[in-house]
């Protein structure tokens, strides 16, 4: 559903559809090629809207599939190949950005959100037992006025076809 | 003149919704009966204008009047009526005019068929639909006017983007606008329970159909649009983790959430508090999904620099409408009393487990989603967030989630013991076991990743069957009391068994396609034979053709396996007139285990074309769950509960007529 949601597809001209890697680059070692295709689906194609190079038909994307395959025939490792192509490009090249200060918050946030949540829940238990005993009164005073004979009758009328 | 009529009754619904949003809301507080049964016809005749002016844009774009920009922008003469049709909605301006519709049209269903609700909480459900409608009209009519003429007339207009010219692009903005404007009425319930400080089942049992529409028809937005994307793209990707699918999905993880905890509140009459605030979030989620995907920010950031008007609208939109429902939460929630209590091993804790996966699922795609934009907009540099990312932060999320779904439906009410619900799973493990060793065996070179996703589909699928067993308790009494307690299960609970079901379906359609696939990328001369997961293709060459407002080349791949014919492919290349834009159609054939996809590309010097071709495995596994999803979702939406009232509408107007006199 790429580009779904439509009318920035309309706005910025998007490129034809996914001519991403052709034959002529194809490594004939297939663990080479495909060491090359795992590592070109973590590099950001640096002139689309967040498309790997893997998926892109762009030049540029093109000209980085194939830095990658001579780099890796030229006997690199898989995290080689990855700092040489930062080191020209820099970290926006990541689609998996790296564990830095400035991505504290994104790469700790969702535990972050998880912990929180936790510990939410946990308070939440906590203070319905000690509840039960001490807060309960309070919450009585607090309640709503009782309910008039209409508002009984309804609920009656909601609650007779209650299923299980 | 058309144009002008369509302007005028947006104009006109401005001014009813303005009326509509403070009339009632007063009337309500201050008990005047006569000011809150504005309302009614207030929402009747706003659907009425916005009908109108979406009429006319529709005539405008099929009577194809070069006068209007909008139609300019994207029609052209020559392209198919429905496509002119659908051009109204697949841009800016028109698709902002599809949302006002579906939101007024809503909100006059709930005037019309909202008899059996408590007069007062109607009048404020209605009053807060009228505020979320003057925000939009008033963006609409302030900087995306949809009617601006253009002068002089241009002979013929830009065409519509090749992409975006398909039948499933046609109907999946409506569908994920029904989606999120469905969401927009969990949010009105949830706003006037917190104005009238009173959340009961009654109220939930409102609340819950109108989420679960929405739930339904965002899952099929959602799917429309993958679908789209794994057919037309040319590569067989279905999701991407892109920035505007990510705004479509943060809606429908609330909205999955709010599904599940409003059951807690119409059946336990606990959680109110919480559910509230979900519903405040899925909508606010899906104003951001609009607003993202439509501002241009998603781009960069300084798009919002570019077009200042529109960005300033949003954010000062989105401010309010998040903040001020924020503050009226903290306000007012404290007084929500909760009468339900429950231990933490029980379906309420099960529920709440669900909850809190999913709301941080949300929240992570959130943060994944902005962060590049914060980060540049504070001058932090920019980062890419981008796939990689996202799978590292949400499948650990879902695995957990998954293996509890089996789970949880066993446990009871207020307080389970978990060591009998496990000891009935053991069928379930068994099967993950056998079904993670068979595809290791199939796939011992494949990531270790897909046999554990594929194990946990057995064992969400089987586990949610040794559920439905025990509700029937099959085997343990006579057949035919099992069948008779299979008749009187309430299409709710046949809802969320299948809706499991489907989901593990899908999962196991999602792990095969995304595990398992197996591609072919070379260049092909008449003749030439290439064998993909044991099929045979054989390229018998390409010829060129015409469609409407496109030029074909047509490649044709006669498929054999083991000597056998299977099918032949025919993938098209198009290429768009007006626009010059080239588009691809794979040649798909699905089977049970798998789809053969084929695609036809350039021709290269020597005359060979580049053609690609792939065996997807499970994906109609994937389509299918997401089909008996939303069945599952509209089968319990014709639960009886729902259906209440209904028969009694004559008698319940009787009594709001009483009452709003008596007021």
């Amino acid at each position: 559903m790429r580009k779904a949601l439509f009318a920035l597809a309309l706005v910025f001209a998007w490129p034809p559809p996914a001519w991403a890697v052709n034959p002529d680059e194809v490594l004939s070692d297939p663990v080479m090629e495909n060491r090359a295709r795992e590592i070109s689906r973590g590099l950001r194609c640096l002139v689309c809207q967040n498309q790997s190079i893997d998926d892109s038909d762009a030049d540029l994307a093109k000209d980085l599939r194939i830095i990658v395959r001579e780099r890796l025939t030229a006997g690199d490792s898989d995290a080689q190949v990855v700092d040489f192509v930062v080191s020209r490009y820099g970290d926006y090249v990541l689609l998996k950005p790296p564990f830095k200060l400035a991505t504290l918050v994104l790469w700790l946030g969702p535990a972050a959100i998880a912990g929180g949540g936790l510990i939410a829940v946990l308070m939440f238990f906590r203070r319905r037992r000690t509840g039960e005993s001490a807060v309960q009164p309070a919450a009585v005073l607090t309640r709503p006025p009782p309910l008039s004979d209409e508002e009984n009758r309804r609920i009656e009328e909601l609650l007779k076809d209650d299923a299980p | 003149m058309t144009a002008e009529i369509g302007h005028f009754a947006l104009i006109l619904a401005l001014l009813i919704a303005t009326m509509q949003a403070t009339l009632p809301l007063i009337g309500a507080h201050k008990g005047y009966g006569s000011w809150m049964a504005t309302a009614r016809p207030a929402a009747v005749t706003q659907f009425g204008l916005v009908a109108i002016s979406f009429g006319c844009l529709t005539q405008l774009y099929l009577t194809s009047d070069f006068s209007v920009l909008n139609v300019v922008q994207n029609s052209h003469t020559a392209k198919p009526l429905i496509y002119k049709i659908a051009g109204v909605w697949a841009n800016h301006e028109g698709s902002l005019l599809l949302w006002v519709l579906i939101l007024s049209l809503f909100g006059s269903a709930v005037a019309v068929f909202g008899s059996n609700l408590p007069p007062r909480l109607r009048a404020r459900v209605l009053s807060v639909q009228a505020m979320i409608a003057v925000g939009f009209y008033l963006f609409m009519l302030l900087t995306s006017n949809p009617f601006e003429r253009v002068f002089p007339a241009p002979i013929n207009g830009q065409d519509l983007n090749p992409l975006l010219q398909d039948p499933g692009l046609a109907i999946h903005p409506p569908m994920l606008y029904l989606g999120y404007v469905g969401f927009s009425m969990a949010f009105s319930f949830a706003i006037a329970a917190l104005i009238e400080g009173r959340v009961d089942a009654a109220w939930a049992r409102w609340v819950r159909p109108w989420t679960l529409a929405a739930w339904c028809f965002l899952t099929g937005g959602i799917t429309l649009g993958s679908w789209w994307a794994y057919y037309e793209l040319g590569w067989g990707g279905w999701w991407f983790w892109d920035p505007v699918e990510n705004a479509s999905f943060m809606p429908w993880l609330a909205g999955t959430a709010l599904l599940h905890s409003s059951t807690v509140v119409e059946k336990r009459d606990t959680l109110k508090g919480w559910t509230i605030l979900l519903a405040i979030i899925t909508f606010s989620l899906s104003l951001l999904g609009t607003f993202l995907v439509r501002s241009g920010v998603l781009t960069s950031v300084h798009a919002f620099a570019t077009d200042p008007a529109r960005g300033v609208f949003i954010l000062a939109f989105l401010i309010i409408v998040i903040g001020g429902s924020l503050a009226l939460f903290a306000w007012r929630a404290p007084q929500l009393v909760s009468t339900g209590v429950f231990q933490p091993i029980s379906r309420e804790g099960a529920l709440l487990l669900n909850n809190l996966i999913m709301a941080t699922a949300a929240a992570a795609v959130l943060l994944g989603t902005l962060y590049p934009l914060l980060l540049d907009a504070i001058g932090g540099g920019k980062i890419s967030v981008g796939p990689p990312f996202f799978n590292a932060v949400f499948i650990p999320l879902m695995v957990p989630m998954i293996a509890a779904m089996a789970v949880g439906p066993m446990l009871s009410w207020k307080r389970a013991d978990l060591k009998p619900a496990l000891t009935r799973l053991w069928t379930a493990a068994l099967a993950a076991g056998a079904i993670m060793l068979a595809a290791w065996a199939l796939f011992a070179d494949g990531p270790v990743m897909g046999v554990l996703g594929i194990g946990l589909a057995g064992w969400l699928f089987i586990g949610t069957l040794v559920e439905l067993g025990g509700r029937l308790q099959l085997f343990k009494v006579p057949l035919s009391d099992s069948f008779s307690r299979l008749r009187r299960t309430p299409r709710a609970a046949w809802g969320m068994t299948l809706a499991h079901l489907g989901l593990a379906i899908t999962i196991a359609g999602m792990v095969g396609a995304g595990a398992w696939r197996t591609e072919s990328i070379q260049a092909m001369k008449p003749g030439d034979t290439v064998t993909v997961a044991g099929y045979e293709f054989t390229f018998d060459g390409a010829k060129d053709g015409k469609g409407p407002n496109y030029s074909i080349t047509e490649g044709t791949f006669r498929v054999f396996k083991g000597g056998k014919a299977v099918v032949t492919l025919n993938p098209e290349k198009r290429i768009y007139m007006v626009s010059k834009r080239q588009t691809t159609e794979a040649a798909i054939h699905t089977t049970f285990f798998g789809d053969l996809y084929a695609v036809v590309g350039d021709q290269d010097p020597s005359g060979a074309y580049v053609t690609r071709l792939y065996f997807n495995p499970l994906v109609a596994w994937m389509w299918g769950g997401v089909v008996i999803m939303v069945c599952a979702g509209c089968l319990s939406l014709t639960d009886r509960r729902h259906r209440i009232g209904a028969p009694a509408k004559s008698r319940a107007q009787g009594r709001v007529t009483a009452q709003t006199a008596g007021a």
